[in-house]
């Protein structure tokens, strides 16, 4: 289906017309090519024996991934530097929420009595 | 072309209401039901947001009378508790959240930034729309009663008392979009929208603090929602991530909501001195003193703002590290009010000050914040903050904060917004008053608070011991007065729309482009897009006696 | 900066303003160029909020995965590897379709934008069905969330229809009915447009089931093709039937619990947060993908009346961000999620 696509506007080259900016064809296909290698190596990377590191493997290739999406899909390579600067600040709270929790939960876990509820 | 705006629109008082303005350009209930005009979406916010406000004042009231006795009078304890969950809930998700920015923002900010609309009008429309529903929901809540958790929806009680927490639940989550909504327009807005010459430095600074405002609204207010969505799935699926009887943790719900609530204790605040920093220029006839430094500060307060919400958990259960990393951080967010408190006063300073009534309202702000403050700073100390915590110490700290802040200025701004979004002028006298027995019942109500909290009074108690009786009682007094002051604020503008004055162009002889529209604004604000000059500089314009308003120095011939 | 992109953007706003404006331009912007840049930068924001919003989930996650790591590590086995890996294809696959159609508006190829939209729309059918499958099997063995935790023992696989898996697809198989009598319909009054976009939507209620048929069929498939791979044999028989093809003597750690894990004093299994987590994180994302179909929805019914023209393809672009987040955030849901060691 994909090559039909790229049958009916071969030819047309990618030059600017309109607003935006227009993604060459190559680039979307070795984008999602990308995607796919990146995702059979993970599922691979999850049958390695990596212990503590696997979170950390798995999280890394899925932050790649995401990467990709975002600079490409999402146009941020090409776009409004704005937009990738309130894409990365928003992930930055992220980071604060997930770290400060998690370090407190961390920290009173063992002042908890699990499965107990005062109300009971 | 900017300046040729006076004399055209405003040359007499008379002549602003006799043309076409957005208050008269349609006409029937539904031209204002399906408007996309800014003024009148704001304005349908004012309606909104006073009447919640009337409806938390009366609650307000309701316990105040029921505590000016140890003992029942006529409230029992589960209504009391109804009461002020109700109370709360409504005063902050109905008013205080969405007032300055849905009801002043929305109509002011546009005309400021010298634009047609906001971005994206439908939106607006819609955010109210959201608005509506979401106090659908909380009167629905109301009426079935049972709301008992306070507005905090603590678990693991918020699980198992009443299934009206499901529509509380559902009224905050629709709230929260209705704000998330306000705050994307306003950003867009002002990122994109600005006219030839305003640069980000040229800009009033109460679109600098309401573009602070946004940026929280974006940020905090979604975690609101996954948090009353994962309550609501607690309550009604039971999933359990909150209830310590499936294995959650209720601890992780006061991360979840404090990650948003108190980021949102700036979202009320912030527009609040935004007001202010207008007002106290405007009436000191004087540039702003440290512009720059003000501006920064409102973003500077955003973004501490979220360094900081575990304060409200130091007897919670959470770490004792936490706790310490998090009462240091709160510290941080007094040094950015603080810039804001000196520049305000250095604004003043040699100053041609006026009393008229916006500015007697930015004065009472001025002592009443300072006092919420500097409270503030014993309830971030770990130390003190054990003993005062849950006590009515914060309960007036927090009032002093929202309400001699946020409201304050609330009042102050419309004061001084009100001629331009209905035409008229009131009655300065009757205004000041207004203002000084507000201020003063205020006072009368909130400070015997901080003594009653400082003995160890418990806040949410409907009975309490005999030896409190008596700051109890003057507590009521004041909120009696209180209320009786913000009667009188509210008969004298509403005699205004009737009897006043019709209001010139600029009446208080302020530089922002707001005062170049006609009084009310036509329904396209400007007939040319105005050029922005600083909005501080008063050098420009002087008192015109005749039409009891400001005219630039350079009147053109026509 | 703040300054030079005020002024480039007014000297673009200039440049676009003689251009004939489409009829979607709205008139308080000052050029194409302008509503254009606003509903970009408004989308990112509503973008933002969508992440915080989802990271609530992720800070539950890792909250409880901290807590609890080997409840999480034998808990994921009750999740299907391969079906999650084909989900993850599926939707990547829809990204890319998506990219493209935002290509094909800002070069004016309407065929184009009307076939990604469509196989866009089809691929998220056709992952609603494959969760449905994952979803439909879990609660047929007792697996809900921490409330209703309660895993069956002597569950043995699906035989006949779970009345799960009818319930979720009741509203694919009216879907499909109504549109695909709407489609013969406009074929019929010979309206082309209505015929394409009820097509299209016919079309994405069948991908549905192929979804559906997919997931059946893929553990055969796994199973047949690495028979000797002994971890994906195991994983494969926790989805197909718990005690059928699990093989005796495998000291590989990658087994499901035989019996119930461990309960708490109130009889809760600290399993069922796992699976509280799971429901609600893969819920909430699944219900941002219908969300998503219906906006594609409304942009192939647009697409196929022309409304979108290099000059104006904002919804287009504006949409796509939107899916390609959904993506996003199952990118890092599938390895949390299926991929715990």
């Amino acid at each position: 289906m994909t090559t039909d696509i790229q049958a009916t506007h071969h030819g047309s080259q990618d030059e600017h017309h309109g607003i935006g900016h227009v993604i060459p064809a190559p680039v979307l296909i070795a984008v999602f090519l990308a995607l796919i290698v990146l995702t059979v190596i993970t599922v691979a990377a999850s049958y390695l024996p990596l212990g503590e590191f696997e979170i950390w493997v798995a999280m890394g290739i899925a932050t790649a991934k995401a990467a990709l999406v975002a600079a490409y899909f999402m146009h941020l390579r090409y776009d409004n530097p704005l937009n990738a600067i309130l894409f990365i600040f928003c992930l930055l709270f992220v980071a604060l929420f997930v770290g400060f929790v998690l370090m407190d939960a961390d920290q009173y876990r063992s002042d908890l009595i699990e499965m107990h509820s005062p109300m009971n | 072309m900017a300046t040729d705006a006076f004399p055209a629109h405003g040359a007499g008082p008379g002549e602003a209401l006799a043309g076409d303005n957005y208050l008269t350009h349609d006409h029937g209930i539904l031209s204002w039901l399906m408007t996309l005009d800014h003024k009148r979406i704001g304005v349908m916010y004012l309606i909104g947001i006073l009447s919640s406000f009337l409806l938390g004042g009366i609650m307000a009231m309701l316990i105040r009378a029921e505590l000016f006795t140890p003992d029942q009078m006529f409230l029992t304890e589960n209504k009391y508790n109804e009461f002020f969950t109700v109370h709360g809930a409504v005063m902050i998700f109905l008013f205080i959240i969405p007032g300055i920015p849905g009801a002043l923002g929305n109509f002011v900010l546009p005309l400021m930034l010298g634009a047609k609309d906001v971005a994206f009008p439908r939106m607006n429309l819609f955010s109210w729309y959201l608005w509506m529903t979401g106090a659908f929901f909380f009167l629905a809540a109301l009426v079935v009663g049972g709301l008992d958790t306070g507005w905090t929806f603590y678990t693991p009680y918020s699980t198992q008392t009443s299934y009206v927490v499901v529509a509380a639940m559902m009224g905050v989550f629709i709230l929260g979009f209705s704000s998330i909504f306000t705050g994307l327009n306003f950003i867009v807005t002002i990122n994109t929208m600005r006219p030839p010459g305003m640069t980000w430095f040229r800009m009033p600074l109460f679109v600098w603090s309401l573009y602070a405002t946004a940026i929280i609204q974006i940020l905090a207010t979604p975690v609101l929602g996954i948090t009353v969505l994962l309550l609501t799935a607690e309550l009604v699926f039971g999933i359990g991530i909150f209830d310590p009887n499936l294995g959650g943790d209720p601890i992780l719900f006061q991360h979840f909501f404090w990650f948003y609530s108190h980021p949102a204790v700036y979202i009320m605040i912030l527009p609040a001195m935004g007001i202010i920093s207008e007002l106290m220029s405007v009436f000191s006839r004087k540039p702003i003193f440290g512009y720059r430094f003000i501006a920064y500060s409102s973003i500077a307060i955003a973004l501490l703002g979220f360094l900081v919400w575990g304060h409200h958990m130091f007897v919670s259960g959470q770490s004792a590290l936490a706790s310490f990393i998090f009462s240091a951080l709160t510290f941080s967010v007094s040094i950015p009010s603080g810039i804001k408190v000196f520049n305000w006063l250095a604004t003043m300073y040699k100053g041609s000050i006026r009393l008229q009534t916006p500015m007697c309202y930015a004065l009472s702000f001025l002592l009443l914040f300072g006092i919420g403050g500097l409270t503030g700073l014993f309830l971030g100390a770990l130390a003190t903050d054990v003993h005062l915590h849950d006590t009515y110490f914060v309960v007036a700290h927090f009032h002093y904060v929202m309400m001699g802040g946020t409201l304050i200025a609330f009042l102050g701004g419309l004061h001084y917004w009100w001629p331009k979004m209905f035409g008229r002028m009131y009655n300065e006298a009757w205004g000041r008053l207004g203002c000084l027995i507000t201020f003063v019942g205020f006072n009368a109500t909130f400070l015997p608070q901080f003594l009653l909290g400082s003995r160890g009074m418990p806040r949410r108690y409907a009975r309490y011991e005999i030896e409190f009786q008596g700051l109890h009682q003057l507590s009521t007094v004041g909120a009696m007065i209180l209320g009786a002051g913000l009667l009188l604020v509210g008969l004298v503008l509403l005699h205004s729309l009737f009897a006043g004055k019709r209001a010139p162009s600029n009446p208080w002889g302020s530089g922002s482009l707001e005062w170049q529209a006609t009084s009310p604004p036509s329904p396209h604000n400007f007939e040319d897009t105005p050029t922005a000059g600083n909005p501080y500089d008063y050098s420009q314009m002087h008192y015109d006696p005749r039409i009891e308003g400001y005219v630039p120095n350079k009147t053109v011939d026509s | 900066m703040n300054q030079t992109a005020l002024s480039s953007e007014s000297e673009s706003g200039a440049s676009h303003a003689d251009h004939d404006h489409s009829p979607f331009f709205a008139h308080h912007f000052e050029s194409p160029q302008q509503q254009f840049d606003a509903g970009k930068l408004g989308m990112w924001l509503f973008l933002i909020t969508e992440i915080l919003f989802f990271s609530g989930l992720f800070v539950a996650y890792a909250v409880f995965r901290a807590r609890h790591p080997e409840v999480f590590a034998d808990a994921h086995l009750y999740l299907d590897k391969s079906l999650g890996t084909v989900n993850t294809v599926v939707l990547l696959f829809s990204s890319l379709t998506m990219a493209w159609a935002v290509r094909c508006a800002q070069l004016n190829q309407q065929r184009g934008l009307i076939v990604c939209l469509t196989t866009t729309l089809a691929c998220a059918s056709l992952f609603l069905g494959i969760k449905a499958i994952e979803y439909a099997h879990k609660w047929d063995s007792g697996i809900f969330w921490a409330g209703m935790y309660q895993p069956l023992a002597d569950y043995h696989g699906d035989h006949g229809l779970s009345p799960f898996l009818i319930g979720l697809s009741v509203p694919a198989l009216l879907a499909l009915v109504i549109f695909a009598v709407a489609a013969v319909l406009a074929y019929a009054r010979r309206a082309r447009q209505q015929l394409i976009v009820f097509g299209g939507l016919a079309l994405t209620s069948l991908a549905f089931f192929v979804g559906v048929g997919c997931a059946k069929a893929v553990p055969v498939v796994v199973d047949a093709m690495v028979g000797g791979d002994h971890d994906q044999a195991t994983v494969v028989s926790v989805e197909g039937g718990r005690t059928e093809s699990v093989q005796e003597g495998s000291e590989d750690a990658e087994q499901p619990p035989d019996e119930a894990p461990e309960t708490g004093p109130t009889g809760f299994s600290p399993a069922g947060i796992f699976f509280s987590i799971y429901f609600a994180m893969t819920g909430v994302h699944a219900i941002h993908i219908l969300a998503g179909m219906g906006v594609i929805a409304w942009l192939l019914v647009r697409s196929v009346r022309g409304d979108f023209t290099p000059t104006y393809f904002g919804p287009v672009d504006y949409v796509g961000l939107y899916w390609h987040l959904v993506d996003l955030v199952w990118i890092f849901l599938f390895p949390l999620l299926y991929l715990i060691q």
